[in-house]
Order: C-alpha cells, then structure tokens, then sequence
C-alpha cells in the first residue's frame, strides 16, 4: 500500500468519525470547546500511536506464532488500559507539563473505541510496521480535524436559537452530518 | 427500593440508553442501515450485556475495589469473544456486515455503565433484570433507526419490499450523513414526545 494513500484516506476519505463511526462518544463529549478539543486530539495522536505499535508487536510474536487469534479482543483491551495507565505514570513522572495539558483526557481514552478499533483493523489488514505507525498517526490526526472543526461550529451554536428540544446532542448529531456529508466529497477521489 | 417492573421498564424508557442516556453511539450510527443489522447488533450487545451483570452481579464481593474495572473489562472481552464466535458460526452473514462492530462491544459503555453503576451494588435477580430491560431498550432503538433508514433510503424493511417499485429511495439515509441525521431528528422527536406526554 502507497504510504501517502493510506494518510489521505484515513485523514479525509474515510475519516474515522464521520464515516467510520468510531469514537462517537468524545466526538460528543469534548466538541464543545476548541481548547479542549485540541487536547483530546493531541492525547489521542499520543497514545493510538503508541498502542498500535505495541498491539503490532504482541499480534505477530505472541498471538499468530502460538494460535491464538481468537484472543486478540481481549489481549488488546487489556494491553491498552495497561499502556494508557502506564503512559500516565510516565508522563507525570517525566513531563509535567504535557501530562497537565492532556489532564483528564488521558484516563477517559481507554474507553475510546478508536484506539482498540484502530489496533484491530491494523492487524486485520496485515499491515506492516510503518503502515501500521503511518495509519495510527493519520487516523488520530483525522479525528482531531473532525473535533477542531466541530468544536468551531458549536462555539458558534452556543449562540443561536435551538428550539428547546433538539438543543445538545440532537443538534450537534445534524451538524455532525451535514460535516459527514461535506466530507463524502472527497471519498470519490481516492479508495483504498 | 423500587420494584423489579419499573427496574426492567426504566431500560425501556425512561433511561433508554440510545435516547435519552445517549450511550453506545457507535454502533447506533454505524450499523443501523437497515433493520437487521440493527437488530443483530442490538441482541449480540443484550447478550454480553446479561452475562457480564450476571458474573459481576455474583462477583460483586469477591472483586477488590481497586481492580473493579480492570476485572469488568475482562469480563465483558470474555462474553463479547465467545459473542463473537458464535455469530462467526452460526450467522455468518450478520457477522461480516457487524464487521469490526463486534469486538468493540468491549468498549461499548452501555455494558461498562451498568456493571459500574447497578451491577456491582444489586444482586443477581436485580441485574438480570437491568440487563434485559438496558438490552431490549437498546435493541429496540437500534432496530427502529434501522426501520427507518432502510425504508426510506431502500424502500424496504427487514429485506422486503414494501415501498412499490414506483417508490425513488433517498440514498444518502443509507450512508453516513444519514445516520447522523437520522439519528439527531428520532432525538428530538423523543425529547419531544417524552415532554409532551410528561414522562420524567
């Protein structure tokens, strides 16, 4: 696989939120403001990086010379809450001040389906070392672009009139679609 | 305390994960194109739901407080394999259009939420309950967002043809975009409902 195909279409062709739906859930949660958003992102290019280089590993010397594919679900989760909890420990030790700036995000990223999901399509894929690092970083950087520019719209949403039922969620889930579908634009320039 | 009717009907409704706790949002949006994948899906999480209550519910005095989450998580990827295998076995096609949805039940934080917030205090019978309301709510959602994104951007429901063959599908409810759209107007529709009909 060309390198350069796999960033373009991770990042805009097939963007992990707003085509793949994976991590709906801080897509949600952390859209609200563009500070934080940027934080979200700046932890998640972090730690899918790392993750998916360590999953890598434990899939080809552990899990495929020994038999036990069917193992991967739970080796993956376990291995990233462990890795997350253990950057954490890292970084506090180390680099206070990018531990301060990825704050409460850190922990809540164990739960974002992107990471594990991200790790077991590297593997289903049968990528390769750099493919996998260059897809990790690219989706992360996708995701991080949908955040940006959904926080952008919702700070100027704060101010317009919502009627009173569709206000939070059920408005932000139109923008994300109509974002979704600016995006399809770019699905007819290049497939994997 | 309240009743084990209102524990099994608050899945259902008043708490329904899908609209009004506005959990498990990516397999909500991605496989409900149309109605059996919605289903499908909504049954696979209410399985692994049940069985992770059960053993949490049964464990609840045996795991240290510490190590709760950790100890969950293994369970729930313990279910969600076997989950997993099963469908491989046995219902091969809805395991290939579920794809990468079904090992991510692991993380799908319906199931992580109830063993965190109900399970883990309740015994047995109680959680049993829980996890069949939680799971038919979310079963419920998931094939009524199917329903309606197949009907409309297919003209079908559950594979048959409904809509005549004078009927032009609006394709872009079958896409992306139209998952999320869908998605945001049944939530306003339900707030709207819940508020008319005074249920809180």
């Amino acid at each position: 696989m060309n390198l350069l195909a796999i960033v373009f279409v991770a990042i805009l062709a097939n963007n992990i939120v707003l085509n793949q739906f994976l991590g709906i859930c801080p897509y949600l949660g952390v859209s609200k403001r563009i500070e934080t958003s940027l934080g979200m992102g700046m932890a998640v290019i972090f730690v899918m990086t790392i993750s998916s280089i360590v999953t890598w590993i434990i899939d080809i010397l552990l899990l495929q010379p020994f038999d036990l594919v069917y193992l991967r679900t739970i080796a993956f989760i376990l291995v990233i809450a462990g890795l997350v909890q253990l950057v954490e420990t890292v970084l506090k030790k180390t680099n206070p001040t990018l531990f301060r700036a990825l704050g409460i995000y850190l922990p809540l990223i164990t739960t974002n389906c992107t990471i594990l999901g991200v790790a077991l399509l590297n593997v289903q894929a049968g990528n390769n070392i750099i493919q996998t690092i260059v897809y990790a970083i690219s989706v992360a950087v996708g995701f991080t672009l949908a955040l940006l520019i959904m926080a952008g719209i919702r700070e100027r949403l704060e101010l317009a009139t919502v009627s009173s039922y569709l206000r939070g969620a059920a408005v932000s889930l139109v923008t994300a679609g109509i974002l979704s579908l600016a995006f399809m634009g770019f699905k007819g320039m290049m497939t994997l | 305390m309240s009743t084990l009717a209102q524990e099994f009907s608050k899945g259902i409704l008043k708490e329904n994960p899908t609209f009004r706790l506005i959990l498990g949002m990516c397999p909500t949006l991605a496989v409900t194109a149309s109605a059996i994948n919605g289903f499908g899906m909504g049954i696979s999480a209410l399985v692994v739901l049940l069985c992770s209550n059960i053993l949490v519910a049964a464990l609840r005095n045996v795991i240290p407080d510490k190590v709760r989450i950790p100890a969950y998580i293994l369970i729930i990827a313990t279910f969600t394999t076997i989950v997993d295998m099963v469908l491989n076995a046995f219902a091969p096609d809805l395991h290939k259009a579920l794809g990468i949805f079904i090992p991510l039940i692991v993380v799908n934080c319906i199931i992580l939420g109830r063993a965190e917030a109900f399970a883990r205090k309740n015994n047995v019978v109680r959680s049993i309950i829980d996890a069949l309301g939680m799971g038919l709510g979310f079963t419920l959602s998931l094939t009524i967002l199917g329903i309606i994104r197949e009907l409309f951007g297919n003209g079908s429901i559950f594979g048959a043809n409904v809509m005549g063959t004078a009927f032009e599908p609006m394709g872009v409810l079958a896409t992306a975009p139209g998952a999320f759209i869908t998605l945001g107007v049944m939530l306003g529709f339900v707030n709207f409902m819940f508020k008319r009909l005074r249920i809180e």
